[in-house]
C-alpha cells in the first residue's frame, strides 16, 4: 500500500516536471537565444525567416538552448547603438504607469463605496461592473474609439490611458478584498469619531495593502503586454509601446527581437519574482464572480 | 446526498443594516449620497468611456449611415447575418471556444490536483506554470513560428519519428496550434484559481471520507467537484474571455487574412474597422455584447443551480 503511494507520487512528480519544462520552454528559449550572435541565430532559424540575405543558412531548423558563444552583441545593438528601443520602452512606461496608478486609485475609492454601503441599486451597479469586466475588447473597442474621437484625444496616449484607468477589473477584485475587513474595526473607528475619509485612508487601505500590491502586479502585467489598443488608437509609430514595436522587428533581426523581448520581460519578471505570493493571492481571490 | 454546509467565511462582513438600506429614512438617504460620492469618480469614467459610447454604438447599429441617419431598425443585423465573412468568423470563433474552453478547465483541474499531492518542488512548479503570463507576445509568436513553421522544430521531430511534415498554420491543424498556445498561456492562472478552490474544502469532510474508505475517484466526484463548482463556472467564463484575447497572437502569427479556419470574429471586427463600415461594425459589436451577456447570465444561473447545496 505504502509502496504504491510512493510510486504514484513519483509518477506525479515526473508528470509535473514534464509540464513545467513545457511551460518554461518559451521563456527560457527567449532568454538564452538573446545571447546568440545574429549569425548563429541565422544558422539556426534561417529556414523560417528566410528573407535574410547573406550569411550561412542551414537547411535544418535547429532549436537551440545554449549559445555556442555567449555574446552581448544583440544587447549592444539594441540598447546602445540605437536609441529607438529605449524610446519605445519609455513609451511603454508612459502608458502603463499612469494606467496602473489611476486604476488602483479610482478603484480603491469605488471599492470602499461598494464595501461600506449596500443596496439594490448599488449591487445592480456592481453586477454591471462584472459584466463590463467580462466584455471582450472587441466590444469595447468601438465605443473607445468613438469617445477618443469626440474628446479629441485620438492618436494621443490619453486615448489608451483614460479608458484603462476606468477599467472595472480592480474595482471588482478590491471590493472582494475589502469586504473581508471585519466590520467591528469600522464600527470601532466610528465610535471614536472617525469620518468616512479617515476610515477609508486609516483603516481600509492599510488593511488591504497586500491586495493593492497584488492588483498592481496583475494590472501591470496585463497592460504591459497590450497590443490591440495601441495598434488601433495610437497610429503614430513614434508613440507605440515596445510590446507593439517588438512584433514589427523585421525578420532579419530575430536575435535582436529576442534580446529586446528579454529586456521587456525584466519589469514583469521583477514584479513577479518579488511579489509572487501576492500575485497568487490576488488571482485566488478573483475566483468567484459573486459575493 | 446530504447537504454539506461549510463554515461560513467572511464572517467579518458588514451585517445587513435594516434601516440604512431604505431611501425613505434620512439615514438611508445620507448613506446613499455618501456611497455615490465615493463611487462617482469610477462611475463617471465608466459612463463616459463605456456606457454612453456603447449607447451610440447601439444607435449606429440601427441607422443606415452616419451621414443620412435614417432609422432602419434591424436591417443592419439582417445584413450582418447574411454576410458570409461574419458567419465564417462566428463559426470559427464558436468552434475554437467550444474546443479550447473545456480543455482549459479540465486540464487546469488536473494540474491543481497534481500539485495538491505532496510532491517536492511544489512552489517552484507553481511559479513555472505561471511564467507564461510574463512573456511578451512578440517572443511567444517568434517561438511558435520556430516550432510550427513548415520547416520548424515540430516537423523536424515528426520526420525523425518517421512521420511527415505538416504545414501547421496553413492546414486544418492550425486551430490546434492556437489552442496549444491558448492553453500554454492560461492554464497557470486557472490552476491557481482551482488550487484556491481546493484549499477551501473543509478538511474534516475529506478525513471522514478517508476513514469510511472512499476511493480517490469517489472523493473527487462526490466532494471536491461539488465544492469546486463555483470555481469551475468562473474559470469557464474567464477562459471564454481569454479565448477571445488569443486573437492578439493569431493576428501577429498570421496577419489580417489567415488560413480560413483561423479567421475569427476579431479579424472580422478589425478588418471592418479598417474599412470604416460603422454600421456593420456596430451591429457586430451589439451582437457580440448580447451573446456575451446571455452566456454570462446562463453561467450565473448554472452557478446558482449547482452551488445551491454547498453554499447553503
Amino acid at each position: 500500500m505504502k509502496k504504491k503511494r510512493y510510486f504514484g507520487r513519483g509518477a506525479m512528480f515526473l508528470l509535473c516536471a514534464f509540464f513545467a519544462v513545457a511551460f518554461l520552454l518559451p521563456t527560457v528559449l527567449t532568454i538564452t537565444n538573446s545571447f546568440m550572435s545574429e549569425a548563429e541565430i541565422n544558422s539556426n532559424y534561417g529556414m523560417i525567416f528566410s528573407t535574410t540575405s547573406g550569411g550561412y543558412v542551414s537547411e535544418k531548423v535547429n532549436l537551440k538552448f545554449i549559445p555556442d558563444k555567449v555574446t552581448l552583441s544583440q544587447y549592444i545593438t539594441g540598447l546602445i547603438k540605437s536609441p529607438e528601443y529605449l524610446l519605445k520602452f519609455w513609451n511603454s512606461l508612459l502608458l502603463v504607469v499612469p494606467i496602473v496608478a489611476g486604476q488602483v486609485a479610482i478603484a480603491s475609492v469605488a471599492a470602499y463605496s461598494f464595501t461600506r454601503w449596500r443596496g439594490k441599486i448599488r449591487s445592480g451597479i456592481f453586477f454591471f461592473y462584472v459584466i463590463l469586466m467580462l466584455m471582450p475588447y472587441q466590444v469595447t473597442l468601438v465605443p473607445n474609439y468613438l469617445v477618443s474621437d469626440w474628446l479629441g484625444i485620438l492618436n494621443t496616449r490619453w486615448s489608451i490611458i483614460l479608458p484603462g484607468m476606468f477599467a472595472p477589473f480592480s474595482v471588482f477584485l478590491l471590493t472582494k478584498f475589502m469586504r473581508r475587513i471585519p466590520y467591528s474595526l469600522i464600527e470601532a473607528a466610528k465610535v471614536d469619531g472617525a469620518g468616512e475619509w479617515d476610515i477609508f485612508t486609516k483603516i481600509c487601505l492599510p488593511q488591504c495593502r497586500s491586495a493593492l500590491y497584488s492588483i498592481t502586479i496583475l494590472v501591470f502585467i496585463d497592460y504591459w503586454n497590450m497590443v490591440e489598443q495601441p495598434l488601433i488608437l495610437l497610429q503614430d509609430a513614434e508613440a507605440q509601446p515596445l510590446s507593439v514595436f517588438l512584433s514589427s522587428i523585421n525578420s532579419g533581426e530575430i536575435g535582436l527581437a529576442f534580446a529586446m523581448a528579454t529586456v521587456y520581460m525584466i519589469p514583469s519578471l521583477l514584479l513577479f519574482l518579488h511579489g509572487e505570493e501576492y500575485l497568487v493571492e490576488g488571482i485566488a481571490n478573483s475566483g468567484s464572480v459573486k459575493g | 446526498m446530504k447537504k454539506i454546509r461549510p463554515k461560513k467565511q467572511n464572517s467579518g462582513e458588514e451585517p445587513r443594516k435594516k434601516k440604512g438600506n431604505s431611501l425613505r429614512t434620512k439615514e438611508g438617504r445620507q448613506d446613499f449620497l455618501k456611497s455615490l460620492c465615493y463611487l462617482s469618480p469610477s462611475l463617471l469614467g465608466v459612463a463616459v468611456f463605456f456606457i454612453v459610447p456603447f449607447g451610440v454604438v447601439v444607435y449606429y447599429s440601427m441607422i443606415d449611415g452616419v451621414g443620412s441617419r435614417n432609422f432602419v431598425f434591424l436591417k443592419n443585423f439582417i445584413a450582418l447575418f447574411k454576410n458570409s465573412a461574419f458567419l465564417m468568423a462566428a463559426g470559427n470563433t464558436l468552434r475554437f471556444s467550444v474546443l479550447a474552453v473545456p480543455l482549459a478547465v479540465v486540464l487546469a483541474v488536473v494540474l491543481a490536483l497534481m500539485l495538491e499531492c505532496r510532491i517536492p518542488l511544489k512552489s517552484q512548479f507553481r511559479t513555472f506554470f505561471l511564467s507564461p503570463m510574463m512573456v511578451p507576445v512578440a517572443s511567444v509568436v517568434l517561438i511558435w513560428q520556430v516550432l510550427f513553421n513548415y520547416n520548424g522544430s515540430v516537423n523536424e521531430l515528426a520526420l525523425l519519428l518517421g512521420g511527415g511534415r505538416i504545414d501547421w498554420l496553413q492546414s486544418d491543424y492550425c486551430q490546434w496550434v492556437v489552442i496549444l498556445l491558448f492553453l500554454w498561456k492560461n492554464l497557470g492562472y486557472n490552476m491557481i484559481l482551482f488550487m484556491a478552490g481546493l484549499a477551501n474544502i473543509p478538511r474534516e469532510l475529506l478525513e471522514v471520507a478517508d476513514v469510511e474508505g472512499a476511493s480517490e475517484v469517489y472523493k473527487f466526484f462526490a466532494i471536491k467537484l461539488r465544492y469546486l463548482s463555483p470555481t469551475v463556472l468562473f474559470v469557464t467564463i474567464l477562459s471564454l474571455i481569454n479565448s477571445f484575447k488569443v486573437f492578439r497572437e493569431v493576428y501577429l502569427l498570421t496577419g489580417d487574412y489567415p488560413y480560413e479556419k483561423l479567421y475569427m470574429l476579431q479579424h472580422f471586427m478589425n478588418n471592418t474597422f479598417k474599412s470604416l463600415d460603422y454600421q456593420k461594425l456596430s451591429a457586430a459589436a451589439v451582437v457580440m455584447a448580447i451573446v456575451m451577456v446571455f452566456l454570462i447570465a446562463l453561467l450565473f444561473k448554472a452557478e446558482d443551480w449547482f452551488g445551491k447545496d454547498v453554499e447553503g
